[in-house]
């Protein structure tokens, strides 16, 4: 089938830029250290079941046999450990949660700008990035603190929560889907919920937070500059268990959206035409509203509001690849997380880091300005 | 309220339901507080075209939405070959009935081959590439629209008639018993107008089912075997189109004074509207020949005067037109010269009319015996405007009372 393989080698290609980019933003920064090098450390950490092995769990009358399965590494390239200390703690982690991030906006944006039949959509639109800003914002500037010690009789003292970081992110994920559930039941009368209206809905949500973030931010004090720090994007301090996360949550969630991909083709004809074509439209719309909701949210919760890339991406590779969601989603997902992987590369490759979405909105507009005036842009 | 509730009432029985694709009863639509459809009743049988007639506004468009289940109902019952539409899911819907919009707001580059292959989306399953009965269906709607010619250009590079062909041929692609259409004609210039009736016609012929909201009232009752007259959202007529077209129908319905006669061409209806106007009617005798008094019949009689005319040859234009609006006719057989009744008769007429109209033969004369009685007289090679025309015979008769 011509789409499918026409799918299948536009993302391998992606794939392959997206390895690339990975491996040679690893090596860039303070430190430099050749790709070959990278490509080393990352194959060393690889690890493949190597056998099963037996032992017992637990102590005393209580120890139960376990079975486990045993892990060799099979490469061991000589490496310096300095080196491989940079590029696994403190490179990838956020090497990885850019591009998932990017991945997670750019295909966010494209369901949006495919649903809406506009090209101003992005994944903001239905007033996600606004819920997760507001709910940040509103972590930061609260003392609330998820940390306490908790007595636990027999163990003791138990330090329990969430650490600042953690507790902006969560705030952050919740205010999201608070902020796009919002927006849908504002927008939904008699289980219909008419596109034009969404978008209304959405634009006075986002404005209402809006004032809500700028009070907040006038209240704030000494945490202003955090909040304007996540308020740009950022991606510095990411940790492996923040990619775990994300890296968790946006598989599913894109395997959703990639299943929806021909009836958001059909969508593209107009809510009736699509009826006509025998596509339960209003099912579909909670679906791809919910699920991009979910990804956008996943993506901003960790790395703050990063504009442009669920704008222009998904533009970008609809001029390349054509309207075709079944080809464009999966290629402007990749894309979404190359850029935003070089984005931030730069970012934090200067004598003081930027924040990533300056970087995003600096590069990309230009570019995007560049593609307008090069090539006519599919009307949506 | 419709004169088209077959006797076997509201249930049909399992065993003809695959002959009727679409049911609708008592249908009623309302937007807000606004009553758009009330009462609708409509039957599709396999192997007919329907055409859906109205003026602007009167509910076409929604009737059609609503067999769909695009616009919700407010009360009515649809069966979608027997089935009611409310059991049936969006896919079971879209493997029934396909319809033809107007325009497709498709504005992106997807090829014809791709938008076509949207039409089998009711028949695949979500993770299924197409299976060999979906691209033989898209093929074959390719070929019968005669749109495989150009499947695998852009949509967004076709003329608009080449567009709705691609729409038609989505529709077919769907392989559904029922094809409703919605204005199949409006945007096609009449080459291509009548090319996409032919091909639906054929279709019915074959055993599907059509409905045809269209405004072209000619080309509804060349093509259709059936037309249902919406006004201001009631059934009107519905019927055969040569029992149901009558200047009475087009007058109430469209609001616009018509003449229908008979289109020699097709044997079919032709309609000409005028424009309202507030005559009062009277008796009104013509005399004279050819297509400059079949001109004057037509706009006096769609006017609403009770006509007379004569004395005129059978099968004289005049004749004709006369007939069709149904006015009293004196006339003897061609080249045969009037006889004395015949002219005892036309002065019968015109003695009773209160106005009476002789369009001259060209020549500026007009026949000695009306010299005397003429009104109106008009010069088929000058003829006064339809407004001029209406103007002068309501000038005499109002002095005359």
């Amino acid at each position: 089938m011509r789409v499918r393989r026409r799918a299948t080698l536009w993302s391998l290609a992606l794939s392959v830029a997206l390895a690339l980019t990975i491996t040679v933003s690893a090596g860039i920064g303070p430190v430099r250290i050749p790709p070959a090098t990278v490509v080393r450390i990352v194959a060393n950490a690889v690890v493949i079941p190597a056998g099963v092995e037996f032992g017992t769990a637990g102590v005393g009358p209580f120890a139960l046999p376990r079975l486990g399965v045993a892990y060799r590494s099979p490469f061991a390239f000589p490496v310096d450990d300095v080196h491989r200390r940079i590029v696994v703690l403190v490179r990838l982690p956020r090497i990885l949660l850019a591009a998932l991030v990017g991945f997670a906006l750019a295909a966010a944006g494209t369901v949006m700008q495919g649903f809406f039949r506009n090209p101003m959509a992005d994944p903001s639109i239905i007033g996600v990035s606004s819920g997760a800003a507001a709910g940040a914002v509103a972590f930061i500037v609260s003392p609330i603190a998820l940390a306490g010690t908790l007595w636990v009789p027999g163990i003791g003292a138990v330090d329990v929560g969430l650490s600042h970081g953690a507790g902006v992110s969560l705030f952050a994920f919740v205010g999201a889907l608070v902020a796009a559930f919002g927006v849908y039941a504002i927008a939904t009368r008699r289980g219909r919920t008419p596109v034009a209206t969404l978008l209304l809905a959405g634009v006075a949500v986002q404005t209402f937070l809006g004032a809500v973030i700028s009070y907040l931010q006038l209240q704030a004090g000494e945490s202003l500059r955090r909040i304007v720090a996540w308020l740009m994007g950022h991606l510095s301090g990411a940790s492996w268990s923040e990619v775990l996360i994300v890296g968790l949550a946006v598989p599913p969630l894109f395997l959703i959206l990639l299943a929806y991909t021909r009836d958001l083709n059909v969508m593209l004809l107009g809510e009736a035409e699509a009826r006509g074509l025998g596509v339960d439209v209003e099912r579909t719309k909670r679906v791809l509203l919910a699920a991009s909701a979910l990804v956008t949210a996943a993506g901003v919760a960790f790395a703050g509001v990063v504009g442009f890339v669920g704008l222009v991406v998904p533009h970008v590779l609809r001029l390349v690849v054509g309207p075709d969601h079944r080809v464009l989603l999966p290629t402007a997902a990749l894309a979404g997380g190359t850029f935003l992987v070089a984005a931030d590369t730069i970012a934090r490759a200067g004598a003081t880091e930027l924040p990533v979405g300056v970087v995003t909105a600096a590069v990309g507009a230009p570019f995007f300005v560049y593609l307008l005036s090069r090539r006519e842009v599919y009307e949506l | 309220m419709s004169n088209e509730v077959s006797a076997t009432g509201d249930c049909a029985p399992s065993e003809t339901s695959a002959e009727r694709p679409v049911v609708v009863r008592d249908l009623a639509v309302s937007y807000g507080d606004v009553t758009v459809v009330e009462g609708v009743d409509l039957t599709l049988e396999s192997g007919s075209l329907v055409g859906l007639i109205g003026p602007n506004g009167a509910g076409k468009t929604t009737v059609l939405r609503a067999i769909q289940g695009i616009t919700q109902r407010d009360a009515g019952s649809i069966r979608l070959a027997g089935d009611a539409l409310e059991t049936l899911s969006a896919r079971a819907v879209g493997r029934r009935v396909a319809s033809i919009p107007q325009e497709t707001g498709l504005s992106f580059a997807f090829t014809v081959r791709e938008v076509v292959e949207m039409g089998r989306t009711p028949h695949r399953g979500r993770f299924e590439g197409p299976n060999a009965s979906d691209v033989d269906a898209v093929d074959s709607a390719l070929a019968r629209t005669g749109t495989a010619g150009f499947a695998e250009r852009p949509i967004t590079e076709l003329s608009g008639g080449e567009r709705g062909r691609v729409l038609l041929a989505r529709a077919l692609a769907q392989e559904t018993p029922a094809l409703l259409c919605d204005e199949p004609t409006a945007s096609l210039d009449v080459n291509h107008a009548v090319e996409t009736m032919d091909l639906l016609r054929r279709l019915v012929d074959d055993g599907r089912a059509a409905i045809a909201a269209i405004h072209d009232l000619e080309m509804a009752a060349r093509y259709c075997d059936r037309v249902v007259v919406l006004a201001n959202g009631r059934v009107r007529a519905a019927g055969p189109p040569d029992t149901v077209l009558g200047a009475d129908i087009v007058h109430e319905a469209f609001d616009a004074e018509a003449f229908v006669g008979r289109a020699p061409a097709t044997n079919s209806p032709t309609v000409t509207a005028y424009p309202p106007t507030d005559v009062t009617s009277h008796r009104v005798h013509v005399a004279g020949v050819g297509l400059g008094t079949a001109r004057v019949v037509a706009r006096l009689g769609a006017a609403g005067h009770d006509l007379s005319v004569g004395v005129v040859p059978d099968g004289d234009a005049a004749a004709l037109v006369a007939a069709d609006v149904g006015a009293a006719i004196v006339s003897v057989p061609p080249f045969a010269g009037v006889d004395e009744q015949a002219r005892a008769a036309a002065l019968d007429h015109v003695q009773r009319a209160a106005v009476v109209v002789a369009v001259t033969d060209g020549s500026g004369t007009v026949p000695v015996a009306l010299r005397e009685r003429a009104d109106v007289v008009v010069d088929p090679t000058d003829p006064p405007t339809d407004e001029a025309l209406l103007a002068r015979v309501a000038a005499v008769s109002g002095s005359d009372t």
